[in-house]
């Protein structure tokens, strides 16, 4: 039995192509050996000449290059390999031939990197598959060395996934002692245990078994399980058993955190959306159903600060972050004195006037945009994922997300506890006539209150455009869910928000696995629709002068 | 007396309840009688089109009853609505029978699509019209009666039962989307063949669908007209004005308003069976909350509080929202959303308050 190669069509098929071509070789003894006599001779060709030679000649000459190729430390020799095994180093007919690299559309010298692109009469490099394999090693051997750690950390991975040979563990242990890296070398343990387990003697195995217990790669799962179910011997059978039962259990463990990482990430993302509500609707009890808008406003910035300037990606959304704020911010001012300050006091007539204005915004979007979405480039220090081990990984987005999210709310939670415009807009929510009369200019704050709040919708705004399409619908994703965590929350109440948005992010997540993404969201909105049943002013209602109205 | 108190005194409402009869009369007498290239002849399209405007008005009527007279303001009353279009629907679906793609004698094709061997047991029994009229009744009569006792009991009210009843509809959408819920998931239920026998492509059927329409608007009116006038409606004004103050005058506000609910919402459904033959399809997005909120803007066009004002606001709206969605279908939402706006800051009555100012005035004079 093989237990570490899964033989899959793809696998066999270069199997019997490997076969087969072996077979045409021997066959050809004679042609082979005459061509390569000349070769042999020269002393010690330079990698210049190396690279110019692996156009010319048969596949097995190609070999025998890129093999004295391999020689030699260059540090242009990665980049050739790569191209070589993708099929984008090419060659023209010129002696000595021009070798260049194809990337995309652009072509670029092999040798001294100067730009070849609308070069015509360049052919590609023919390789075959056990030449292939062969360059494969080379790269991962020369990854193996290579200064960065994730670099040498992939290669020992893709050993790992290939299936690890004699040779390889060979590599492998001669790299070990110079590792410094304590991944790399748990990586390399559990190759090197693979390796013991598919050809060691039965203590070896039996170590192999217990090193294999420590890793989380599905190829040990997989070896191990093929020795718990098919080994002769009863003690490994058992050892491994109990190897893949503790590895199951650290699984489950690690699939856990990653659920809860999720829910938190989805939570933040309720939160941010839920955050500027919570001013607005909590504290100045005003239903802006246009909220959604604000945030949808806000994604756009983000949009327009990228095709504004092109050349500032990597800094869009630092900029987009306070030119969102004013944006919405300024909108929400224009929204209160245009609508909602003359409807005060009348709770349904601001809903609909708002949604009204909802309206407007989508539509307005729609003309001035288009009714598409917008794709919205993510800067390169956002994107890529922080694996912590092969079970868990992580996307840097959400969590850049997660904690712009809780930064937003600790910044608001001070403005509304230490600033002056924070007392000032408690004491108008608390006692709008007392506020008046000893000299705050309830107006006034009642504007600044919703702009804050606004402002707010379109800093969520840039942090959405990250995890979703930015389109004029965007808005209305998030609108009833933000209400949802706020009547949740308790209203006029920030940390009740903290807490509703975490929590039902979290509910939501677990909910998800069992129940589909579609039904989980139906019962979580069914649980909310009881819950507000049950307590109508929210998990955490206001208490004393503040909540009678 | 009841006469008097249903009719007589109801000028306005003797009006336009006057042009929807003389409607019901003449409309379908142009469009079967009069010769196709004759200049009086009224289209297809205008007869589907005005009995869709009937259901709205249908519709806006059991709004109207709940908000304009209990100051109850539910964002969901679109999952009545399409709750009783989905139940007329699935009857309809029964009489495909085996005239769907598949050919199945019993499943419909989304069923056999999906692979299903038997009906599941929430299709049993709308093969018969009754039981299908029964449904369409209490299927969204009973969620509202649960839904309205939690929400009254614990007296959410105002902003949070707005809220909660949005959810409830998104919710429901989001529901019916699924697949495996055996509602036809996204497509919903279509490709209808006949009602009772009679061939829904048929001139007559669409008109017979009309004039049915507009008898239950008619008598949908009459029986809202006779609850508000009644000693409950009395009550139920007195709650819209002051709550607690009823309360405190020994009425069971909860169960007032709780009955009303359930009625309201039984309206709604009907409007919604009614429209389903018509427009010959019903899906999940007839549950999205935009379409709920834009009921409301019917009636408080029309003129919120008044009966007929509904109907006169859901024919308006409608008609505007027909005109511009075929000839600039981009101006559409601003004009809906610029109405909400104006509607709330300049017309608390609709247009019935206008008529009333200028009335009121000339008066005077």
């Amino acid at each position: 039995m093989i237990p570490i190669c899964r033989l899959t069509p793809r696998h066999a098929v270069q199997q019997w192509l490997t076969r087969l071509l072996l077979l045409c070789l021997c066959s050809l003894p004679l042609h082979t050996s005459a061509q390569e006599a000349p070769e042999a001779t020269p002393a010690q060709p330079t990698f210049d000449e190396l690279v110019r030679q692996l156009p010319s000649g048969n596949l097995r000459q190609r070999a025998t290059t890129v093999e004295q190729l391999a020689s030699q430390q260059d540090e242009r020799l990665a980049d050739i390999l790569a191209a070589l095994i993708a099929g984008d180093l090419l060659a023209n007919k010129d002696k000595p031939p021009v070798v260049a690299i194809r990337n995309g559309d652009t072509l670029t010298d092999a040798l001294n990197g100067s730009d070849l692109t609308g070069t015509s009469g360049l052919r590609r490099i023919p390789v075959n598959n056990s030449l292939r394999t062969q360059l494969r090693g080379m790269v991962a051997q020369l990854n193996l060395s290579h200064p960065d750690r994730d670099k040498r950390y992939a290669a020992v991975q893709r050993f790992i996934r290939d299936g690890v040979d004699g040779e390889t563990a060979a590599l492998l242990r001669q790299h070990q002692p110079s590792e410094e890296s304590g991944r790399v070398n748990d990586a390399i343990d559990a190759a090197l245990a693979l390796f013991d387990l598919q050809t060691g003697d039965r203590d070896q195995r039996m170590a192999a078994i217990d090193t294999l217990s420590g890793s989380l790669e599905q190829e040990a799962r997989n070896a191990l399980r093929s020795v718990a179910e098919n080994d002769e011997d009863a003690t490994l059978r058992a050892a491994a058993a109990k190897a893949i039962e503790s590895i199951q259990g650290r699984i489950s463990f690690y699939r856990f955190i990653e659920n809860v990482f999720f829910g938190l990430s989805l939570g933040s993302i309720l939160l941010l959306a839920a955050i500027g509500l919570a001013i607005t609707f909590g504290v100045m009890g005003v239903i802006n159903m246009a909220h959604g808008e604000l945030i949808m406003i806000g994604a756009y910035t983000t949009w327009g600060i990228q095709v504004l300037f092109p050349d500032l990606i990597e800094w869009s959304l630092l900029i987009a972050i306070p030119a969102a704020f004013l944006i919405t911010a300024l909108v929400g001012i224009a929204i209160e004195r245009g609508v909602i300050r003359f409807l005060y006091g009348r709770p349904l007539e601001t809903l609909l006037a708002t949604f009204g204005l909802s309206l407007v915004l989508q539509q307005a979007v729609r003309t001035l945009f288009s009714p598409l979405n917008r794709s919205v480039t993510s800067p390169e220090w956002i994107s890529g994922t922080l694996s912590i081990n092969p079970v868990l990984s992580i996307t840097y987005t959400r969590l850049y997300i997660l904690l712009f999210g809780l930064a937003v709310f600790f910044a608001l939670m001070l403005v509304m506890k230490r600033t002056s415009l924070g007392l000032k807009v408690r004491a108008v929510s608390q006692n709008r006539a007392m506020a008046r009369a000893v000299g705050v200019r309830s107006n006034w704050i009642d504007a600044l209150t919703f702009g804050l709040g606004s402002g707010i919708a379109g800093v969520a705004g840039v942090a959405l455009s990250q995890i979703t399409n930015v389109g004029p619908n965007l808005g209305q994703a998030y609108i009833i869910d933000s209400f949802m965590v706020v009547v949740f929350g308790g209203v006029g109440n920030l940390w009740g928000t903290l807490v509703s948005a975490m929590s039902l992010g979290l509910i939501n997540n677990f909910l998800e696995p069992w129940a589909g993404a579609m039904l989980a969201k139906v019962l979580v909105l069914i649980m909310l629709i009881l819950f507000i049943q049950k307590k109508p002013k929210g998990l955490f209602p206001q208490k004393g002068r503040a909540a009678a109205d | 007396m009841l006469t008097q108190r249903l009719l007589l005194s109801d000028r306005g409402g003797m009006l336009v309840l006057g042009l929807v009869l003389l409607t019901t009369i003449i409309v379908p007498i142009l469009n079967l009688a009069v010769p196709t290239d004759s200049p009086l002849y009224v289209s297809n399209f205008t007869v589907g089109l005005l009995g869709k405007f009937l259901c709205f008005a249908l519709l806006a009527l059991s709004v109207d009853l709940i908000w304009g007279y209990a100051g109850i303001l539910s964002l969901g009353h679109g999952a009545f609505f399409s709750l009783g279009g989905y139940a007329m629907g699935m009857y309809l679906m029964r009489q495909i029978g085996d005239r769907g793609v598949y050919g199945h004698p019993e499943l419909m094709d989304f069923m056999v699509v999906l692979n299903w061997d038997k009906l599941p047991w929430y299709w049993q029994g709308f093969d018969m019209f009754w039981f299908a009229m029964l449904m369409v009744l209490l299927v969204p009569g009973l969620l509202a009666l649960v839904f309205g006792w939690l929400a009254f009991r614990s007296r959410v009210t105002g902003v949070y039962f707005a809220i909660i009843t949005q959810a409830l509809t998104y919710a429901l959408m989001l529901a019916f989307f699924r697949n495996e819920m055996g509602f036809g998931g996204n497509n919903g239920l279509n490709d209808f063949k006949e009602i009772l026998g009679f061939d829904l492509a048929a001139k007559t059927t669409r008109v017979g669908l009309f004039v049915a329409s507009s008898i239950a608007l008619i008598l949908g009116y009459m029986a809202c007209r006779y609850i508000v006038t009644s000693r409950m409606g009395r009550v139920i004004i007195a709650i819209r004005d002051a709550e607690s103050r009823t309360r405190f005058s020994g009425y069971q506000v909860e169960s007032y308003k709780l009955w009303l609910f359930v009625f309201s919402a039984m309206l709604a459904a009907v409007a919604g069976a009614l429209y389903v033959p018509q427009v010959g399809i019903i899906n999940p997005g007839e549950f999205s909350p935009l379409n709920s909120i834009e009921m409301v803007v019917w009636v408080a066009t029309g003129g919120r509080g008044t009966l007929f004002g509904a109907i006169v606001g859901a024919f308006s709206v409608n008609y505007a929202k027909t005109f511009f969605t075929t000839f600039s279908p981009e101006t559409w939402l601003f004009i809906l959303g610029g109405l909400f706006v104006l509607v709330t800051l300049l017309l608390p009555k609709g247009i019935v308050g206008l008529f009333d100012r200028f009335s009121r005035k000339g008066d005077k004079q």
